[in-house]
């Protein structure tokens, strides 16, 4: 089918016959949850989809019901998933499975509408797992796998799928749906851990938790700090399951994404890597084929799961290379980008540490375009050969020279 | 009528909760529970009845409760009936909402109202104590006229928000006032409820010993002035029918109410009030009794 990244997404939630919805609109991300409505009104999927008067209830019935023991999924954008916040470590805190869908766009202010990473970014200490899509198969296959992961007793976490805003979300593309028969097989009904629907045992969920563990009578309890560690744990240890359900996956339908974790493209002879998330990485495959005919070997690492962050295989994939420019979507604000600052605390204590940039790029929707790229590592390489590394930030594409009265000094201090 | 001879013997609640001496909150909770039985889910937000539900692991009620945050407890009541529709046993289970007046008037009223809009098959009862009694006394839109609170030193400047009518606004089938200290009304209004399908919504009034400020022995008494000042009336609405319900119906004459000042003055969170917020309250009861005629009236 021919089917937009929004679209696509919503099959995914069709096929994994997930039982309750709630939504609310954002652009981009709209299209999603519109689809799911028709879907319900058509008959071809039997869930129950609460339009609620916010996203902050939206995954607040998402906790709700999945603690009452459905299949639950919910998509938002930006300023919606920023209004979820709070809900968003409710649901890691209670192992809950649900799976969100983000058509990532630029938070306000000022308001945008289009797409950069930052949304994605602000999210990744509540303790979901993390995933970033380049196309619209993978975000119908991502979603697949979402469920399977998020649901296995060994992880049992909320998993967000990302892809960009319009870039894919409004992007028609080719999109093999599977059948269902095979789906229904790959993903078995939800067996979950808390199930408020059955009446029979008495659950008290969430109570006030004390700082130690607590003894009585009646038996031990765990203190907060205990569950945190599950929590944490059940993180670090999901990253071998995600990597075994994307084999699964290739397994029974013949598509794979790199390792589930990252992919590599033209690494195996390169000493320069560009690493990147996305629509950033999209981009980049184009400006690896013009920087070799350069004669550089350069090669690219797109980042598919964010968190857990898959820190050791990094170490291992980056531990004989030379360079690496970082090009992020997103700010650390205060700092640098996200993804380069991160990367170089993974690869500190390699022996032979690789040379590391990072540059801005793309933020609110401003095109990332092949030149970009390939000028962020030419200028990488020339100060990695002049010995300068600085965590100030350095933005690609910025267009201050069209701003008329323009003054670094003056320009955005108000008046 | 009920007689306390009707109430079913199983309690719902394990001795020795952590709630205050003399709490109504306590007493509420327990004859709803008693109403709706054991085939009942509940949530509850941040609130004092939180604290009543004890420590992680050790459920002080023999029904299921799910903790929310502050903002959610409409959707989460939401969220908990879409599940079991999505398992076909909307029908076989009760759910229950239980806030506090801050996690309805304030901070959950939008999650509240769309709950509702959407015509969520549920009881959502509010316990007003009248302020946020669990974090230590601060102002809720929820707290009288002249009340002193931790953030109020000086006094509230303005009225109680009034919950029930805006309930009433969207058109949900059930809407009733109750009050602590008439705990046979209270269960019956409960009983109700849950034989009605769709979004009711139960307002009871809750005195509270250390935030209101008086001897918690007299939490019965304080309850009942509420009623007999004629500031707390007990009514129901029913598909839009107004009721007043039978412990209020004498205070329709005004000369049966007792001063109000005799409920302001038995409170130490009324003690700065003025000559001036006492005839504010007379004016506000006298109007909110002129409403209620003219409603019956109408009817």
């Amino acid at each position: 089918m021919i089917l937009t990244g929004n679209h696509a997404a919503a099959h995914a939630f069709r096929q994994a016959r997930v039982g309750v919805v709630s939504a609310y609109p954002i652009t981009p991300q709209s299209p999603v949850v519109e689809k799911i409505a028709e879907f319900i009104a058509e008959g071809k999927l039997k869930a129950r989809f609460v339009k609620v008067e916010s996203e902050h209830s939206a995954m607040a019935v998402l906790c709700a019901a999945s603690a009452t023991g459905s299949r639950v999924g919910t998509a938002t954008s930006a300023h919606g998933l920023e209004l979820m916040y709070e809900m968003l470590p409710w649901a890691s805190g209670n192992r809950l499975p649900i799976v969100l869908n983000l058509a990532t766009r630029s938070l306000g202010a000022p308001w945008s509408v289009w797409t950069d990473h930052q949304d994605f970014i602000t999210i990744r200490d509540v303790g979901w797992i993390q995933l970033f899509c380049e196309n619209n198969q993978e975000i119908y296959d991502t979603n697949i796998q979402a469920f399977k992961i998020a649901e296995d007793p060994r992880v049992l976490l909320p998993v967000a799928c990302a892809f960009d805003g319009y870039v894919l979300s409004h992007t028609a593309m080719p999109v093999k749906l599977e059948k269902q028969d095979m789906i229904d097989d790959f993903i078995p009904p939800l067996k979950h851990h808390i199930n408020l629907s059955d009446i029979s045992t008495v659950k008290g969920i969430d109570p006030v938790t004390t700082p130690q563990v607590v003894k009585r009578n009646e038996g031990v309890a765990p203190g907060y700090y205990e569950y945190r560690y599950s929590l944490q744990k059940a993180l670090e240890n999901s990253i071998d399951i995600i990597k075994e359900v994307h084999d699964d996956f290739a397994r029974k339908f013949g598509r794979s994404y790199g390792n589930g974790i990252y992919k590599e493209i033209q690494t195996d002879d390169a000493d320069t890597i560009i690493f990147g998330m996305g629509s950033v990485a999209s981009q980049s495959r184009v400006a690896i084929e013009k920087l070799r005919i350069e004669g550089l070997k350069v090669g690219l690492v797109s980042l598919k799961l964010f968190r857990p962050y898959p820190a050791e295989e990094l170490r291992e994939f980056f531990k004989d290379k030379k360079n690496i420019i970082v090009f992020d979507r997103d700010i650390g604000y205060g700092y640098e980008g996200t993804l380069s600052y991160e990367l170089k605390a993974a690869l500190y204590g390699l022996k032979n540490r690789p040379n590391i940039k990072g540059f801005i790029v793309g933020l609110g929707g401003r095109d990332v375009k092949t030149e970009h790229i390939i000028n962020g590592v030419h200028k990488a390489l020339d100060e990695f050969e002049k010995d300068i590394y600085t965590n100030k930030t350095d933005f690609l594409g910025l267009n201050l020279e069209e701003l008329e009265d323009y003054d670094e000094e003056s320009y955005f201090k108000g008046g | 009528m009920v007689n306390v001879i009707d109430l079913p013997e199983e309690e719902y609640i394990y001795p020795g909760t952590r709630a205050c001496a003399g709490c109504a909150m306590a007493l509420i909770y327990r004859i709803a529970l008693k109403a709706l039985g054991s085939n009942t889910i509940i949530t509850v937000p941040a609130s004092c009845l939180t604290v009543l539900h004890g420590m992680q692991g050790f459920c002080t009620t023999k029904i299921s409760v799910y903790h929310t945050p502050f903002a959610t407890t409409g959707a989460s009541a939401s969220g908990i009936l879409a599940a079991l529709e999505d398992k076909g046993l909307a029908d076989e289970i009760n759910v229950l909402a239980f806030a506090g007046d801050g996690g309805t008037t304030d901070i959950g009223v939008q999650a509240l109202s769309g709950a509702v809009e959407r015509g969520t098959n549920f009881i959502y009862a509010c316990y007003d104590n009248e302020a946020y009694m669990n974090t230590g006394v601060q102002r809720s839109g929820s707290t009288p006229l002249g009340v002193q609170t931790t953030t109020t030193p000086e006094g509230k400047l303005v009225h109680k928000k009034n919950m029930p009518r805006i309930l009433e606004a969207h058109g949900i089938p059930y809407v009733a006032t109750a009050n602590a200290a008439y705990p046979l009304d209270l269960y019956e209004k409960f009983k109700k409820a849950k034989e009605i399908k769709g979004s009711k919504y139960i307002h009871i009034l809750s005195p509270c010993p250390p935030g209101w400020g008086y001897d918690p022995k007299y939490t019965m008494l304080i309850g009942r002035l509420a009623n007999e000042t004629g500031f707390w009336p007990l009514y129901e609405v029913i598909d839009g029918t107004f009721k007043l319900s039978n412990s209020s119906k004498r205070y329709l004459d005004s000369s049966k109410r007792k001063p109000i000042t005799e409920y302001l003055k038995a409170q130490k969170r009324f003690n700065s009030i003025d000559k001036k917020t006492i005839e504010a309250y007379e004016k506000y009861i006298e109007n909110a009794w002129i409403d209620i005629k003219s409603r019956l009236e109408k009817q």
